[in-house]
């Protein structure tokens, strides 16, 4: 991308570009804390999850402050207009993930007290790696500019479906064993429900960066393997 | 083509649906990046390979477009990529410059412009001007729209010529502000005033095709507004091609967008994907403000 015969509309540009970076981070690193905390029940660690929400949320207001100053000032049309509305949407994903990360964390000390989680969450563990790779890909893909990656990427939500699944009928497994796991599984339901929610919003960031690099949509129809709304009970 | 395509039978202005829609531009091998509209309009100006040259020096290369109907072509580009010198061979204006060549073929409703036989005179009826510095003559409101019409013929009676000026003004928007000054001279009125004299002016003699070389750039932004304004309302019953330095302006009032560079005509395409993803880095390039 070549400059800009203006060089501060460069550096308003950049500016964005930096906040989506470093809210890519912090979603990254706020989704491993919260699935860490939940299965070693580490409160302290919870803690910070819900702490660092806050710093996710003015990370996004800034953005929307700069974008819509930018809009403004200098009109940007084709790869820059698409550039800061694609920034502002992705911003309120990541946000999203944020969000959710804490809803997970908040979840921990519920589900900590009495029966040990590790035994109950081997199936959510495996979707909590899965989720945070995918939402550190999302933002290093697309500041590789790599748009056929984050096709890929977008199409690997449905693996991610599939583990929801997974998750869901082990959690409904345990519960139908013993009364006494309910409290700690439905918690644990939320928790893998909002893994699989993340999973979606990066799906959204990969559509929109997709959008950015390209100035294509990509098409409405992909994969989908959530069955939990066909699962009753388990075979 | 035939040489005499206009007989008695057929009117001065040739009715839309007269025009035929086909059209051989995708075929016709060209470097131009072009992109069809979802719902091709039909073509009032073909223009196919105009090369343009004054003196030893060419300013415009192999350029070939269609100009649909009813709707506004803008054309943009960088000083002196040949967008005006294009513009004004639409209504043979470039005959007027010493030295000045054109090669190629344009054809209005699909008769020859450079037809021996067609007078210069009523090809600039037919495909009316406005220019950068409104130009009103040093003659009354009045004198200044009627002028058209009288000399070609068109309203005979006091009564008619009347009509025309008053409807004329209507359309450019002006009536409200001159009807009670008809007689006072145009050249008294504002510059926004002024240009939409002129428009008035040009819509006078019904023309089918109106040529705006950057008609707001001497105007102040509410002026500029109500020109904008004006150019909507036009397209319901013009074909309007309109050069402009501001391409929020071209965003704004244009259907279809033509990109010059260099005398060569790089892309062209609806407006909307011009603005939002345009196929060529040249085009980009020059929208998104990362020129040279």
């Amino acid at each position: 991308m070549g400059q800009h015969t203006v060089t501060s509309f460069d550096e308003d540009l950049d500016a964005i570009d930096g906040l989506i970076h470093d809210m890519g981070d912090l979603a990254g690193a706020m989704v491993a804390a919260a699935a860490r905390s939940l299965v070693t029940s580490d409160a302290a660690l919870a803690q910070r999850v819900v702490s660092d929400d806050a710093l996710m949320d003015a990370h996004q207001r800034e953005l929307d402050d700069r974008a819509i100053t930018l809009i403004a000032k200098r009109q940007p049309v084709a790869q820059d207009l698409r550039f800061v509305v694609g920034a502002i949407r992705m911003a309120a994903d990541l946000e999203r993930i944020g969000d959710l990360a804490k809803n997970i964390a908040k979840r921990v000390g519920a589900v900590g007290e009495g029966v040990a989680p590790r035994e109950l969450s081997h199936s959510i563990e495996a979707m909590a790696q899965a989720v945070m790779v995918q939402v550190g890909a999302a933002v290093a893909r697309y500041e590789a500019r790599d748009a056929e990656a984050l096709m890929r990427l977008r199409d690997d939500d449905e693996k991610i479906d599939v583990q929801y699944t997974a998750a869901f009928r082990e959690l409904l497994t345990y519960m139908m064993e013993d009364p006494r796991n309910i409290t700690a599984c439905t918690h644990l339901l939320f928790c893998a429900k909002n893994l699989e929610r993340i999973g979606d919003h990066v799906t959204n960031i990969a559509e929109n960066a997709y959008y950015v690099l390209t100035g294509r949509q990509l098409p409405l129809n992909r994969p989908k393997h959530d069955e939990t709304a066909l699962t009753v009970e388990p075979d | 083509m035939t040489t005499n395509a206009r007989t008695e039978a057929t009117p001065m202005h040739m009715p839309a649906e007269r025009i035929v829609p086909q059209s051989d531009l995708y075929e016709t091998p060209s470097s131009t990046v072009r992109t069809p509209d979802a719902e091709p309009r039909p073509a009032r100006i073909v223009a196919r390979k105009v090369n343009v040259f004054y003196g030893a020096k060419q300013a415009l290369f192999d350029v070939s477009i269609d100009i649909p109907e009813r709707a506004v072509t803008a054309f943009i580009g960088p000083s002196g990529c040949g967008k005006s010198t294009f513009l004004r061979c639409l209504n043979r204006m470039n005959d007027t410059i010493e030295g000045c060549r054109v090669t190629g073929t344009i054809r209005l409703d699909g008769a020859d412009i450079a037809d021996p036989a067609l007078d210069p005179v009523e090809l600039r009826a037919r495909v009316g001007m406005v220019f950068q510095k409104p130009n009103p003559f040093p003659k009354s409101i009045y004198e200044n729209v009627a002028y058209g019409p009288r000399i070609h013929g068109l309203a005979r009676a006091r009564a008619d010529l009347d009509a025309v000026v008053e409807s004329s003004l209507r359309k450019a928007g002006l009536w409200g502000e001159v009807k009670d000054r008809l007689n006072e001279p145009g050249t008294g009125l504002s510059g926004g005033q002024q240009q939409r004299l002129c428009i008035a002016r040009a819509i006078a003699v019904s023309p089918e095709v109106i040529l705006m070389d950057e008609p707001c750039s001497a105007l102040d932004p509410i002026a500029t507004a109500r020109i904008e304004e004006l150019i909507d309302e036009l397209t319901q019953n013009f074909t309007i091609v309109i050069v402009t330095h501001s391409m929020q302006q071209a965003a704004r009032v244009s259907q279809r967008t033509a990109f010059f560079h260099l005398g060569n005509l790089v892309e062209e395409g609806p407006t909307d994907m011009i603005f939002t993803g345009p196929l060529e880095k040249r085009t980009q390039d020059y929208i998104t403000g990362r020129f040279g």
